[in-house]
């Protein structure tokens, strides 16, 4: 092999995912082999990669065009937006090749007079890329093997000694993964640096398209089947799982659900650029909930994306108005997006892809997908399963803040934990919502399931709408059982009366309770003032005597002194 | 062999490649047996003139045209195969 830059360096194809997955594009300045049945999408490929050579990479291109005409193929390609028009006139070169329907041949040929031809071309406009479009028409027309086998490496020889990036399409019928190298061009396999395989099948009605990088010599690459559709501006790849983005933009920050009451449940809100799983039977406000959060989100002026699969976009903001949702402003103004995701068709794969170029044309920090378990019904587990992941990748890559809802079917019996395409292992938050019949009643309950790096609250609360929103309500537990709706408020009532009846008997204990208190409180008084008359008597008393005593004593000295009595010791006292 | 006219041939061809000469040499020996002192043979190289295949379509190598008389006809390949180049020259029948 040639290797005339030292590290190999690769040239971008524009293909959204491509790009991702090849680490960077085709391999510059080699021969690429792109292998695909009818309508497989080769030549969209291979235009793609000229295109943005052309616009993006100041690549001029060559097309050697030997099935279509190059009419044919600018006029197929005018939806995608891609100026051809513009490019044709110095960036971008249409050789006609087709062999004419009238040819006649005699003998062996060679692809010398093309290469001498395209030698010039390159020359005159510095085309660095170039792409033989369906091959295997022109070597048909070669009877011997030998000599298909030697235009092959001639144009492979020539490719490499210009270091063009080159791009042959050649076709392949039927299963070409398994048995491409029994096709009469299968050893072009072998023989170049990099072969990239298209399939388009149909499964259960739905169009299915993959690509595959076969080989990628000296690269790296993703060796599985990536789903691909071809969508507004081109080739669309659906890239499995970009190792090392899943660290990306982990934020604290919270945003509201839309019901406050749910906000404290989470501690606060949904994380930003978390993932979001509501589950519940049909009717259970599902798409309620999703609204509240697309409301809250427009009215902090967030881009939002509100994508339906059930209900046209007016149904739908029609009976979210219903409860006190009011979205048609905001879609007026252009903060949210409704997408009737019914006029997407096709498989999941196709889905996502739309989503995602949507999400990013409006720009969406916030998007609501209601609900994502369509999804499983219009792809094979496997596929909604590795969609679903992918989802939940790229909208945490880009920070986008996702609210999904999924249906859970009441009768097929299943349990929580068999939530459709277990999303729920993935998803940050998974909000349950239930019924609970009780009482000739249905009443909403709500219940978070898990909640990611939050404390959130374990109970059950009712959620109630009403045409001013939606609130929640704590339920009422009793011996054991829920109480919601009706029963709950009968609780509610009863309690409250108890609760009054309490309260006046308390009051009424209060007032009787002070009235003797003040009563006694007179007693105490007029016993202390009795007690005070009494001792002002008794002191009285006691001085009277003493003074009586007195007089009594003082008496009798004065007569003894009067009677003259001898003098006995006189005795003092 | 037919009367009228005469037959002008262009000839592509890529350098000195071994199916190139061997056309030309075919041609030659068509055009003694068939078309004694009636034809124009001009030899276009096309790595000499790149830009003229290029504007005439020629993209195989080699490639014979024959211009007049009309229709044009366009045959690929060294002409070894003879019946097939006299059926498109129109000269089938007349050489026995």
């Amino acid at each position: 092999m040639k290797s005339a830059r030292s590290p190999l360096t690769k040239a971008p194809t524009g293909i959204a995912g491509f790009d991702e997955i090849t680490g960077g594009g085709l391999p510059h300045g080699r021969t690429t082999l792109l292998v695909g049945g009818p309508g497989s999408g080769k030549t969209l490929f291979a235009l793609q990669f000229l295109v943005h050579g052309a616009q993006d990479c100041k690549e001029p291109g060559i097309f050697v065009a030997f099935e279509e005409t190059a009419k044919r193929i600018v006029a197929n390609a005018e939806s995608f937006g891609w100026r051809l028009a513009e490019l044709q006139r110095t960036k971008l070169f249409f050789l006609d090749a087709q062999p004419m329907p009238d040819l006649i041949q005699s003998g062996d040929f060679d692809l010398g007079g093309m290469l001498a031809a395209l030698e010039a071309k390159t020359r005159e406009m510095g085309a660095r890329r170039i792409v033989f479009d369906a091959l295997d028409v022109v070597l048909a027309l070669l009877q011997d093997p030998a000599a298909r086998r030697r235009e092959i490496y001639r144009l492979h020889e020539w490719l490499l000694q210009r270091e063009l990036t080159g791009i042959i399409t050649t076709k392949a019928g039927g299963d070409e993964t398994s048995s491409v190298a029994q096709q009469p061009f299968g050893f072009m396999q072998f023989m170049v640096d990099c072969a990239v395989i298209l399939n388009h099948s149909v499964m259960l009605g739905v169009s299915h398209r993959n690509l595959r990088v076969q080989k990628y010599r000296g690269s790296s690459f993703d060796e599985n089947e990536s789903p691909f559709l071809i969508g507004k501006s081109g080739l669309e790849v659906a890239v499995v799982r970009a190792p090392g983005r899943m660290d990306a933009k982990v934020s604290n920050k919270r945003v509201s659900s839309g019901v406050k009451r749910l906000d404290t449940m989470l501690g606060g809100g949904y994380y930003r650029g978390a993932s979001v799983l509501i589950t519940g039977f049909s009717g259970t406000a599902k798409t309620t909930l999703s609204g509240t959060f697309a409301e809250a989100a427009c009215k902090r002026g967030e881009r939002t994306m509100f994508v339906s699969f059930d209900s046209d976009c007016t149904e739908v903001i029609r009976n979210l108005a219903s409860v006190g949702i009011r979205l048609d402003r905001y879609v007026k103004s252009g903060v949210l997006r409704m997408i009737l995701a019914r006029s997407i068709s096709g498989s999941a794969e196709t889905y996502l892809v739309r989503i995602k170029t949507l999400a990013q044309e409006h720009g969406a920090r916030c998007l609501v997908i209601d609900p994502v378990s369509t999804w499983y019904k219009s792809s094979n587990d496997l596929t909604a399963q590795s969609v679903a992941d992918r989802l939940i990748d790229w909208s945490k890559g880009s920070g986008i803040t996702l609210v999904c809802t999924s249906l859970l079917d009441e009768m097929s019996n299943r349990k929580e934990s068999d939530s459709p395409m277990q999303i729920s292992t993935l998803a940050d938050t998974w909000i349950h919502l239930n019924y609970l019949v009780q009482a000739g009643e249905r009443n909403r309950g709500l219940s978070i399931v898990k909640s990611r790096g939050t404390a959130h609250s374990n109970q059950v609360r009712e959620l109630i709408l009403s045409n001013t929103g939606v609130t929640l309500t704590d339920t009422y537990t009793a011996g054991g059982e829920v109480l919601m709706g009706t029963l709950r408020w009968e609780k509610e009532s009863a309690e409250r009366l108890a609760h009054e009846a309490a309260e006046v008997a308390a009051k009424l204990k209060r007032v009787k309770l002070n009235a003797e208190e003040a009563e006694l409180e007179v007693r105490l008084k007029a016993l202390q003032v009795e007690l005070v008359a009494k001792q002002v008597e008794k002191a009285l008393l006691a001085r009277t005597t003493l003074t009586r005593k007195g007089e009594l004593s003082r008496g009798r000295t004065r007569m003894r002194e009067l009677r003259g009595a001898d003098a006995a010791k006189p005795t003092r006292k | 062999m037919s009367r009228h006219g005469l037959f002008k041939f262009r000839l592509y061809i890529a350098g000195d490649a071994l199916n190139s000469a061997q056309a030309q040499a075919n041609l030659a020996a068509l055009c003694r047996t068939h078309l004694p002192d009636r034809h124009e043979i001009e030899v276009v190289d096309v790595f000499q003139e790149p830009k003229r295949a290029l504007a005439d379509g020629i993209f195989m190598t080699p490639t014979l045209v024959k211009l007049t008389p009309a229709p044009t006809k366009t045959i690929v390949g060294t002409l070894s195969q003879m019946q097939p180049v006299l059926r498109a020259l129109g000269l089938e029948a007349s050489g026995i």
